[in-house]
């Protein structure tokens, strides 16, 4: 059988939980789901796992962090040890609680940072790259699921398309591959 | 579905479908520009050139041609710097802290304020960059490696705390401004009919497409980044203090300063917000989604913070009192009964006893007054840092060296300049961006819509 994908086009995000619901109790694998906004409750319905950007987030923190430590180590203490106002520069635990302004900053930018570009290398959105949403308007008011006829190889193609029209579905568009 | 309780307003109003919400937020990007639009873009760029004219003077010849002298070594420069950074704090208050504390009324002002907060701290960033006098040495401000045997940055120093600061805040905002536009850019893109115009926004809008994975990492970016930069909001006016507070000069070095600094930014930063917003909102016909409510709630932040700001001037008097330092008390005396004593009460009166009238339901459910207030509150800011710099400074410890400090036409075409630049820019914003967060307002709708709240 030849590779094809479904596109069940719903007009409410109430309506497309509801289908993708239904289509998940008749063993159904849902692929992807394109809408305009986040829609609260989808993911675990189709099985997206919790996104773990929060981490990355918290390592490019502690990443910043030790870097804003060692390069204020390296340039007040230990490269030219300064002497302002009769207080010099001994040693780094003398010296940090000065440092604490820098080192904060520079935690938070790397955090912020790290995670917005991951983020958009993560989800393939950088300059220049094509959209792949299959109807221009899943970005204004459509909500679109997508199921691939290879996820669900246990299921005829007529089934599948019976499960589908089965939902209260707005507009429905078939692609063989 | 969540169901919000009844005895909230509604903050969408009239019958909006999704499709509504694209349309009313898209049309002006799409129609051609109002008459308006171009009469405003035109002043406002007049203005714009004259200020890039006057710094181009200012860097050729130097920064003698401010009104400064041995006595007022800081007044316009800085005054215009702590005045714009902190016009710039709204924005992200708004989109952070707000966003931490689930208020939904952020979702219809926050892409603007954003925007507000760039432009306004791009503003800022523009005085020490041309303070230093010679411009193209401003890489020095950050730790590079260089020629003289690696001279270093002071870390120690307010002022470089204030660059990573500013810098910080600035890029973050931007990230976080432009992640939120990412999807809007999309619904943009898939409207034009123009080939022009969808090649620029479907670039801009970096192949977005709406999945639902990518919608989870939307969602855990912006609440791990709102988490970040709320810090980061009252850290970088905490830090612009400190410029002041760390010093020796009587009338600066008080503790008061970051938490009166930070709530004096969000007070002049939310007028701004209003300046902006009740132009908008009447131009671009964005009457059901920037509410009269939504204007209340920022009154009522302005009343807040205008307080917190007015407790902080009586307490800094009580103080300069109550510590017996002669030179303190007299740098207070001198404030409200000296020779700027004019600035002071502008000041006091700008900002301590003219927002109270918005205790009055009336008064800060009014338009033409909040937009009156907005400006007032403005200026009243820009007074409070002219009173803390020229004020404390321009009677020293010698009574020989006092003197007044007198703006030459530099300094005024320097300020009025970026008044055009940041209008200019922000024009320019509301003419080719979505104004509001469409993914956002459309998550909303049914929550807090007028019409779905009416049916439960």
């Amino acid at each position: 059988m030849a590779n094809s994908v479904i596109y069940a086009m719903y007009d409410d995000d109430q309506t497309l939980i509801k289908a993708a619901k239904d289509l998940v109790a008749k063993g159904v694998r849902v692929k992807d789901c394109y809408s305009p906004f986040p829609i609260h409750g989808i993911d675990p319905i189709i099985g997206i796992k919790r996104t773990r950007l929060g981490i990355v987030s918290f390592m490019f923190g502690l990443g910043g962090l030790s870097l804003a430590l060692l390069g204020t180590w390296y340039f007040m203490i230990h490269d030219w040890p300064m002497n302002i106002g009769g207080k010099p520069n001994f040693a780094y635990h003398f010296n940090v609680p000065s440092f604490v302004p820098i080192l904060f900053e520079f935690t938070v930018f790397c955090a912020a940072h790290g995670m917005a570009f991951t983020y958009l290398i993560r989800n393939r959105t950088l300059p220049g790259m094509p959209a792949v949403n299959p109807d221009p308007r899943t970005t204004d008011d459509k909500f679109v699921l997508e199921i691939d006829s290879q996820e669900n190889y246990s299921m005829s193609a007529e089934d599948l398309m019976e499960a589908v029209k089965g939902t209260e579905v707005f507009e429905l568009n078939h692609k063989q591959y | 579905m969540f169901k919000e309780a009844a005895i909230r307003q509604p903050l969408i109003l009239g019958q909006k479908s999704y499709g509504d919400i694209t349309s009313d937020v898209i049309n002006p990007i799409e129609n051609k520009a109002p008459k308006g639009w171009y009469i405003a873009i035109t002043i406002s760029s007049i203005i714009a050139l004259w200020g890039i004219g006057c710094i181009l003077y200012l860097i050729g010849t130097g920064i003698g041609v401010w009104g400064l002298n041995k006595t007022v070594g800081w007044a316009w420069d800085i005054t215009n710097f702590v005045w714009w950074v902190g016009i710039g704090h709204a924005g992200t208050l708004i989109s952070a802290v707000l966003l931490l504390f689930r208020q939904r009324w952020r979702m219809a002002i926050n892409r603007s304020a954003e925007a507000m907060t760039i432009f306004a701290v791009m503003m800022a960033a523009l005085f020490p960059g041309i303070h230093m006098g010679r411009i193209w040495l401003a890489y020095f401000v950050f730790p590079l490696p260089n020629q003289f045997g690696s001279l270093w940055v002071n870390f120690n120093s307010p002022l470089l705390w204030d660059v990573f600061a500013i810098s910080t805040y600035f890029t973050v905002s931007l990230v976080f401004w432009y992640i939120g536009l990412i999807p809007d850019f999309a619904t943009i893109r898939d409207r034009m009919k123009t080939p022009m115009a969808k090649k620029i926004y479907g670039f801009l809008s970096f192949g977005w497409s709406g999945k639902a994975k990518h919608w989870t990492r939307f969602e855990e970016v912006s609440l791990v980044l709102a988490g970040i930069a709320t810090p980061l909001v009252f850290s970088v006016h905490s830090i612009v203090s400190m410029d002041f507070a760390t010093s020796v000069i009587p009338g600066w070095h008080t503790t008061i300063f970051p938490p009166y600094f930070v709530s004096g930014a969000v007070f002049s930063g939310f007028a701004m917000v209003q300046t902006l917003m009740l132009i908008m909102r009447k131009t671009m016909k964005l009457e059901n989604y920037v509410t009269i409510k939504h204007i209340e709630y920022m009154n009522i932040v302005i009343i807040v913070t205008g307080s917190i700001v007015g407790v902080a001037y009586i307490t800094e008097l009580f103080m300069s009192w109550y510590s017996g330092v002669e030179y303190e008390s007299y740098a207070f005396i001198n404030r409200f009964s000296g020779p700027y004593a004019w600035a002071y009460w502008a000041m006091m009166t700008c900002n301590v006893i003219s927002p109270q009238l918005f205790w009055f339901k009336k008064l800060r459910t009014s338009l033409g007054f909040t937009f009156f207030m907005s400006i007032i509150v403005n200026i009243g800011m820009w007074f409070e840092r002219f009173v803390i710099i020229v004020t404390s400074l321009h009677r020293d410890y010698v009574p020989s060296s006092w003197t007044w400090f007198h703006p030459t036409f530099v300094d005024i075409g320097v300020f009025i300049g970026t008044i055009g630049i940041f209008f200019t820019l922000f024009l320019l914003f509301a003419r080719f961006f979505p104004v509001l967060a469409l993914n956002e307002l459309k998550s909303i709708l049914k929550v807090s819509g007028e019409e779905y709240k009416s049916k439960h």
